[in-house]
């Protein structure tokens, strides 16, 4: 064979795999990371749409927004995965996404009706103790308790302004009182979920901030059946998992193809095991053994979100007054 | 002040390569916070909250400083003046508290003094209330335990810098242990103590998760907090940048005033024998001593050992991922090192006749990890993806947060060398590489194998900026550890934190040894 005739090969081989197309989704970093729903979902998508999938980590959600503000119009990004119902006023304010085109009956104790943005999973806030232990079940019950209870800070941690969301809605411009008697229930704050996940399993305090859905991880991975979630009579606050469109993206079909595979069952019986939340559409084999034991609230509460933005300025201004007493 | 003697022998010598690390130095941090001043279209003016977490954040800073450097002196001394069994140990695992990631230095913390901790079993044992470790106190706390040991081994080495004939001569002298302090330990700590301080106070200056975490709530609201916030919550990178410039000017301003505090008298040189303490061979001063090391010990110790007995259980069962993550971080910690060593080298010879220079080495830690990332990532996403250079930026990051801890250790030994050597080596003409080769690098073996065991250890217990860049393939120990936590897998998070520390000493231990190899003191 002749030199010039193994160059031309070369050249021949690499059209087609420049041709393989690229789907670039951000997400969130424990999304992508080994024990998240990621690499299961890379890998059922990219046998289904003959492209390679490349999933970007950034942060948690208030990270993911930020860095797709920096990047602006240039971003590489096609999908954005990982914002939550407290980001979308703030997401959509940027101009960068589009509608998308999908219907879907969705599994939500609400209804959705977003243009632009379409759930893949949720859950609902709630305070998890022990089992077998005295438990309030009120906010209020929890402030005139002697319990302790360890909180995420609203300015660093998306659980955290979830409960500055939830005290706000329930108690409107009592907020701040609740805050005060709450304050001395609260043993600290901590930046993130797991520093308060983590202090809460060393026994720093009674109670955490998380999610109903927490008692399921100790149950499926730990054969652990101590942790229970608290349910609380003025209903429990919800977390609403979203992913959008970038309207700037240069693969507009594999984008709507990789929001339908979303709902579909390849991804969705991947969530309740990795992210621990409730699938928007329930999979095929139904919910995993663990979940049916969990609290099912009563009420679904969530800020409209289009208010989203200025209840929570206001709720984080109350937080910090109350707090820093 | 007056002008400081410029000893002989420096002035043939060029410093071209100290300017070429000042030019990095300064740019890897000026460039990103011009980049975000840029991208936000010019500065915004930080708000009421602001300026009361600046406040908190300077109090706690200060007293986290001042609490370690003070408590540090006998702590040194002891060590300095006595040989004992397992004293090199000690001194080893001095290193382990500020190499450890936060998060899991807290749980070591809270295993000893939290809520269901051993000291308040002690105090319900017997009948007394428990103790609240949350709040400024706590802050503190934490801070001293990362720090003591650091300021300690600064001392140290400002002890083992006084040569043993000084202490002879004093002995023969008769003079007593008030005597040898006012005369020989009270200039070696005027020349040393403000520095420490300002390393430390600088470090605690951008505190995070710890001043959060155990301050009990917003009352504890630092600088850093607020510039999160600021990104975050308001997208308002025009006051991140300002915070950032605000921080960086304490520190710059603290530097300034801690070089006109030391006093760089020097000793004259001796003949590096052991040292040996007469004046100090006093029962009492033995107890005092004994006692001193204990109770640091066992302030060091006992959360450490909770760090190790929390972590065994997941340490036999790791994932895979954590190991590739470990392999990733000591790579990522030795390039680090090496950078950190030829920067600080370059700079700390610049440093004996342009004394300012030491106070560009702070700035590496003297600015917001979270504006110095995001600014990189402004810089580089035009041209090419972050991800693609987190490794290689995360390295030189860490290398810059070690720098200012590498000259604490390396500046003083070169001044030391330069004024007691320098004309000799003059007078027989060495220069260049011979006189490095023959003068400075035997005499510097330990303090540069301290520095690089500092500057590794760090670089490995450092999240750095890899996670605003969060490279899937490559991710390190500390950032694996988050990982884990944030999938509710605290008991391999612990047995990885486990693994952190034993790798970081186990580096630490290396290239301390290396430097003492055969100069036994």
């Amino acid at each position: 064979m002749k030199p010039h005739l193994i160059i031309a090969a070369l050249f021949a081989a690499n059209p087609a795999l420049a041709q393989t197309p690229e789907l670039t989704v951000y997400t969130y970093d424990s999304f992508i990371s080994e024990w998240g729903p990621g690499p299961a979902i890379k890998q059922a998508f990219e046998a289904e749409c003959g492209c390679m999938l490349n999933l970007v980590g950034a942060g948690d959600g208030a990270a993911l927004l930020g860095r797709l503000k920096l990047e602006g119009a240039r971003t590489n990004a096609d999908i954005v995965l990982g914002l939550d119902t407290g980001l979308i006023a703030a997401a959509r304010e940027t101009g960068l996404f589009m509608a998308h085109t999908i219907e879907a009956d969705l599994d939500l104790p609400l209804e959705w009706n977003d243009p632009l943005f379409l759930p893949y999973d949720w859950g609902y806030f709630a305070f998890v103790g022990n089992r077998d232990e005295a438990h309030p079940t009120s906010f209020r019950e929890l402030a005139d308790s002697n319990l302790k209870i360890v909180i995420q800070d609203p300015r660093s941690s998306t659980p955290g302004l979830g409960l500055l969301m939830w005290v706000r809605s329930v108690y409107g411009d009592e907020a701040e009182g609740l805050w005060e008697a709450l304050a001395d229930n609260i043993v600290t704050v901590t930046p993130g979920w797991s520093e308060a996940y983590g202090l809460f399993l060393e026994g720093e305090a009674d109670l955490v901030l998380s999610y109903t859905t927490s008692p399921a991880y100790h149950l499926i991975a730990e054969e652990d059946d101590s942790k229970v979630a608290l349910p609380f009579s003025e209903g429990h606050y919800m977390q609403i998992e979203v992913a959008g469109k970038l309207a700037a993206t240069d693969q507009p079909e594999l984008a709507d193809q990789f929001l339908r595979f979303m709902l579909a069952d390849a991804f969705q019986s991947v969530i309740p095991t990795t992210n621990w939340m409730y699938p928007v559409i329930m999979p095929e084999a139904g919910l995993p053994d663990g979940f049916s034991t969990l609290i099912q609230p009563e009420t679904a509460i969530l800020a409209p979100i289009d208010q989203a933005d200025a209840l929570r300025d206001l709720a984080l201004a109350e937080w910090l007054r109350a707090l820093s007493r | 002040m007056a002008a400081r003697p410029v000893p002989l022998s420096l002035r043939p010598v060029t410093h071209w390569t100290g300017w070429v690390a000042a030019g990095l130095v300064a740019s890897l941090v000026l460039l990103p916070l011009l980049a975000v001043f840029w991208r936000a279209g010019g500065g915004s003016l930080p708000g009421a909250s602001d300026w009361a977490a600046l406040r908190f954040t300077v109090l706690q800073a200060l007293l986290s400083a001042l609490f370690s450097v003070v408590l540090a002196v006998p702590v040194a001394r002891a060590l300095a003046r006595r040989r004992f069994l397992g004293r090199g140990l000690l001194v080893t695992l001095m290193g382990a508290p500020f190499i450890l990631p936060v998060i899991v230095a807290i749980l070591g913390l809270l295993a000893v003094f939290g809520r269901s901790g051993i000291v308040n079993q002690a105090l319900g044992w017997a009948g007394l209330p428990p103790v609240q470790i949350y709040g400024l106190h706590g802050v503190v706390l934490a801070h001293v335990f990362f720090n003591l040991p650091l300021a300690t081994r600064f001392l140290l080495q400002g002890w083992q810098g006084i040569p043993s004939e000084r202490f002879r001569l004093a002995a023969s002298l008769g003079l007593g242990p008030a005597d040898v302090f006012r005369q020989l330990e009270l200039p070696m700590l005027r020349a040393i103590l403000p520095g420490a301080a300002v390393v430390i106070f600088a470090i605690c200056l951008s505190s995070f998760a710890v001043a959060l975490t155990l301050g009990g709530g917003p009352r504890a609201t630092t600088v850093e907090l607020a510039i999160y916030q600021a990104f975050r919550f308001d997208f308002d990178l025009g006051r991140a940048a300002v915070l950032a410039v605000i921080q960086m000017t304490l520190v710059t301003l603290a530097a300034v005033m801690a070089l006109k505090l030391s006093r760089l008298d020097g000793f004259g040189r001796g003949m590096d024998r052991p040292p040996r303490r007469w004046e100090a061979e006093l029962w009492r001063l033995r107890v005092w001593d004994a006692a001193v090391l204990f109770c640091a010990a066992l302030f060091l110790i006992v959360p450490l050992g909770a760090v190790v007995w929390r972590g065994l259980p997941g340490l036999m069962d790791l994932p895979v991922q954590v190991w590739r993550a470990a392999a990733v971080s000591v790579v990522m910690a030795l390039s680090s090192s090496f950078v950190a060593i030829i920067l600080a080298l370059s700079l700390a010879h610049l440093a004996l006749v342009r004394h300012r220079i030491e106070v560009l080495g702070l700035m590496g830690i003297a600015v917001s990890p979270l504006v110095i990332g995001t600014g990189l990532f402004l810089l580089i996403n035009p041209f090419s993806d972050p991800a693609r250079l987190a490794f290689g930026l995360t390295a030189l990051v860490n290398a810059l947060a070690a720098l200012p801890f590498a000259l604490r250790v390396l500046v003083p030994a070169l001044r030391d060398i330069s004024r007691d050597f320098g004309p000799l080596a003059d007078s027989l003409g060495m220069s260049g590489l011979s006189r490095l080769r023959w003068l400075v690098l035997p005499r510097m073996r330990r303090p540069i194998g301290f520095a690089a065991g500092l500057a590794a250890a760090l670089s490995m217990g450092d999240l750095g900026v890899i996670a605003l860049f969060a490279d899937p393939e490559r991710a390190t120990l500390p950032l694996e550890i988050l990982r884990l936590m944030g999938a509710y897998r605290m008991d391999s998070a612990a047995g990885a934190g486990l693994l952190l520390l034993m790798l970081s000493l186990l580096l630490f231990w290396i290239f301390d040894r290396g430097g003492h190899r055969d100069v036994d003191a």
